[in-house]
């Protein structure tokens, strides 16, 4: 459905009050998500995820080069093709509630981009399908707990057209009950048809659900895999980080070699 | 309704600092009313002159002074102008009805024509419409008012000969024959000129605002929800930018009492802002005291309206979590 | 060459301080010859002889409008300096002490913008009698506000940074604690602030001239040139308003220029442009 190949992605800045710099942020990803398929990626933060999520959609700043090709069903990512599939055939589920308009009702922000005539009658079902009773359409973002406003971004993105879900860490902070209810509705869409990118830092999760897992580092893609290869002490892994990520696991004892950590980019 | 009584409450005791801050200024002022009221070439008896301080009290002490006046004030009466020879009250009333529909005509046009520029600009970031209008406005946001106003004078008036040089009614017509038609034919320069010289601080105060918001989270969200340009300034635009840049414009008021001083001297308007003039420079102290006191409950108004509109606009003010507790 | 937005600034910042040390020095140089009334040299429009040509009494523009400049210079260098000075000590005093200082110097605040600054000026131009010196307390005086509120803002900020903390349990006293670390965080914020209430400053000097208080009609002021302009706008001698004006609009604009830039270049937000 969507293939990406050598994708690059660098920012311009100013360094010292003079000169301009570029600032290299991805280096010649490829990957691809085919139909019916639930893709993982999984790095730290910082290693890039985010900007290959918005690089999809076309949400970059106007800072941003991009060089490489991203296709949507063999068809150029042109802005415009980014522009006609966004809300109708690509939805995107954010990582914070920042975006959320703290202005507004999330009831509304749940029926924007919907049909007049159905908007509301759907927002009710998804409200109801997550839990959500109805005096919570009437609130703003900063009266709802951390894992409502989890819930209202992953209504807002379930619409009749959606073929490809791009979720951005859309779990960090929220109860291992709603956690499941989350992958169990990412499973539940993949038989409906929809593909999806799960970007997270979580790797159980995204084993739990996933068909394949491209691990990023430092804006590169350093491996992909198949969930069956995550068991024992990672031996089936190719590359040193994937391996270290799997042993790091508490589930698996935390055997952390000397050179691995975590947050240092 | 706490926030409210506070807010008469501080604002009473701004209204209270002032009008003792005013008095002291003028107390204190070396310029000798006596002297001022009977005018340069005026001869008065040591007797004369004796009577005069006595019915007006000025050997009392400060304090008394301040009492007197601040009583008498509270009652509504605001003492008598000495160049006029009448109650200042009475005159206050007779100008502020054209002062007021000066200010609101240049603050409601400022007030439209800022929005929509700053909106466009700011939706437009980069684009030579952007840069048009920022130039523009940063040039605007320095154009001294008088200067603005001869320009448009010497303009329409002198070489178009549209308009007459001054005066809000004709000469020579009785206030009651004053008709709309001739109030509007002399309203149009210095609302005209305020209406410019208040366009600029709507203008870049919007956009920045618009700017911020088009830059936030929730409007990239939009964007990935593929929400159009006129969607996302309608959903988000209206409530987190133009809304805000109207607290401004309602904090504006005062300054634009400010430039209305400026807009009636040039083009003999005959407002509040042209008697302040005068009553400074000819020393009526009550009138000038009375003016000062009526420019600061404009900005007083102007304050709260501006505080009311963000408790209105901001849930989460309504909340109590404001602000200032953030800080 | 195809200069950044960052090149560009600069070349602006230094285009702005160089007219304006040019229009200061100028305004030096030249001899107060032309402000003496010239009989035969009577509306003139202008020339090269004449830049800015000459009024009804011949006298030439040109001096009348660089020596007003001067005066304007002058009493926005000391207005700024009084406002600045203030709004230094009070927003210090504030932000340090808080508490009860702070509620004092807050409600000081509300009161001084309780009134448009041009009507406080004018009292306060009357209530020291007129002059020069009116002009510049009047300026000085209302001008402090918002400086102190940013003062304020900043030292709290400041106070509260995980650094101040650690300096005041090492036992380092106030004094060094603001001259090691306010100080150096202060200065360049009361030096565009500095710069940035110059524009204001003249303006307002220019209108309370324009409006007839304080100094005398023989005073090179741009205000009492565009006031006597207005006197006598009906005859159309459009050199009279428009460039004094004009210049006058070029200054402030190059004040607001070079304070604006330096605000941009010593924010870091703008590295991403």
């Amino acid at each position: 459905m969507i293939k990406v190949n050598d994708l690059s992605v660098t920012f311009t800045q100013y360094e010292g009050w003079w000169t301009q710099r570029r600032v290299s942020v991805l280096h010649d990803v490829s990957l691809a998500i085919h139909e019916r398929e639930i893709v993982a990626i999984i790095g730290a933060s910082g290693s890039g995820k985010s900007i290959l999520a918005h690089a999809l959609l076309g949400l970059l700043p106007e800072n941003a080069h991009l060089s490489g090709d991203m296709r949507f069903r063999g068809e150029v990512l042109t802005d415009r093709l980014q522009r006609t599939l966004r809300g109708t055939v690509i939805h995107f589920i954010p990582q914070s509630v920042n975006f959320l308009d703290p202005l507004q009702r999330v009831g509304k922000q749940v029926q924007w981009g919907r049909s007049k005539a159905c908007a509301i009658v759907e927002q009710r079902d998804l409200f109801h399908r997550y839990g959500l009773s109805s005096t919570v359409a009437e609130l703003y973002p900063h009266e709802l707990s951390g894992g409502m406003r989890r819930r209202v971004l992953f209504a807002t993105a379930m619409h009749n057209t959606t073929q490809c879900i791009i979720a951005d860490e859309p779990t960090p902070g929220v109860h291992p009950s709603i956690l499941k209810a989350m992958l169990d509705d990412f499973m539940r869409l993949r038989e409906e048809g929809v593909s999806i990118l799960f970007i997270t830092h979580d790797l159980m999760a995204a084993l739990r659900v996933a068909d394949r897992v491209y691990i990023m580092k430092d804006g590169r893609v350093v491996e992909e895999a198949q969930p069956s290869q995550f068991v024992g002490r990672g031996e089936s892994l190719v590359h040193s980080y994937t391996k270290n990520l799997w042993r790091a696991l508490p589930e698996n004892e935390f055997s952390v070699e000397e050179e691995f950590h975590v947050t240092s980019e | 309704m706490k926030e409210m009584i506070y807010t008469v409450m501080r604002g009473g005791s701004l209204l209270f600092g002032l009008s003792v801050l005013t008095f002291t200024l003028v107390y204190y002022s070396p310029v000798d009313p006596i002297q001022a009221y009977i005018g340069g070439g005026t001869y008065m008896t040591e007797d004369q002159r004796q009577q005069l301080e006595e019915k007006w009290g000025l050997n009392d002490h400060p304090v008394q002074q301040y009492v007197r006046w601040a009583t008498a004030l509270l009652g509504g009466d605001f003492g008598q102008s000495t160049i006029y020879q009448r109650p200042v009250s009475t005159l206050i009333q007779e100008r502020a009805g054209a002062t007021l529909l000066l200010m609101t005509v240049a603050w409601t046009v400022s007030g439209l024509f800022g929005f929509t520029l700053g909106v466009w600009a700011a939706v437009s970031r980069g684009r030579m419409i952007d840069r048009l209008i920022r130039w523009y406005s940063y040039i605007q946001a320095s154009v001294p008012t008088f200067w603005l106003g001869l320009l448009l004078l010497m303009i329409f008036s002198v070489y178009l000969q549209w308009f007459p040089v001054g005066l809000s009614a004709p000469p020579g017509k009785l206030l009651a024959n004053v008709t709309w038609g001739d109030r509007l034919y002399h309203l149009w320069l210095p609302a005209l000129t305020l209406s410019v010289i208040g366009t600029a601080q709507v203008t870049l105060h919007t956009r920045e605002k618009m700017i911020n918001v088009l830059e936030s989270d929730y409007v990239l969200f939009a964007k990935a929800r593929g929400a159009s340009t006129g969607q996302i300034v309608k959903r988000h635009g209206l409530k987190n930018a133009v809304l805000p840049a109207l607290m401004l414009h309602f904090s504006y008021v005062g300054e634009l009492f400010g430039g209305s001083v400026l807009a009636e001297q040039v083009f003999s308007y005959p407002g509040l802002g042209a008697m302040v003039t005068e009553a400074g420079l000819k020393a009526d102290v009550p009138l000038l005291l009375g003016i000062v006191l009526c420019s600061s409950v404009f900005v007083f108004i102007g304050n709260v309206c501006a505080d009311f509109l963000k408790q209105w606009i901001d849930p989460r003010t309504k909340k109590r979590v404001s602000y200032d507790a953030i800080e | 060459m195809r200069l950044n937005e960052r090149q560009k600034m600069m070349v602006a910042l230094f285009t702005s301080s160089l007219l304006l040390l040019l229009l200061i020095s100028c305004g030096w140089l030249l001899s107060d010859d032309g402000l003496q009334t010239n009989g035969a040299l009577k509306n003139e429009p202008p020339s090269l002889a004449h830049w800015f040509g000459t009024d009804w009494l011949g006298r030439d523009m040109f001096t009348r409008v660089l020596k007003g400049l001067q005066l304007s210079l002058g009493v926005g260098l000391l207005g700024a300096i009084i406002g600045v000075t203030l709004a230094f000590v009070l927003g210090m005093l504030a932000g340090t002490f808080g508490g009860w200082v702070d509620a004092v110097i807050g409600w000081c605040i509300d009161l001084f913008i309780g009134m448009p600054h041009l009507i406080f000026i004018i009292l306060i131009a009357f209530s020291v009698g007129g002059g020069m010196k009116g002009i510049v307390l009047g300026v000085g005086l209302t001008h402090w506000p918002s400086l102190a509120r940013l003062i304020r803002a900043e030292v709290q900020a400041l106070r509260q940074a995980e650094y101040m903390l650690v300096a005041e349990q090492l036992g380092r006293t106030k004094w060094q604690m603001s001259r090691e670390h306010l100080f150096p965080h202060l200065f360049p914020h009361l030096i565009i602030g500095f710069v940035l209430l110059f524009p204001h400053a003249i303006l307002h000097e220019a209108a309370l001239t324009f409006l007839g208080f304080g100094l005398s009609v023989q005073t090179p002021a741009i205000g009492i040139i565009l006031s006597e302009a207005l006197h006598h706008i009906s005859t159309g001698h459009w050199w009279l308003t428009l460039i004094p004006g004009g210049v006058l609009l070029l200054v402030v604009k190059s004040f607001d220029e070079v304070g604006e830039r330096l605000k941009q270049l010593l924010r870091p937000q703008t590295s991403q442009q």
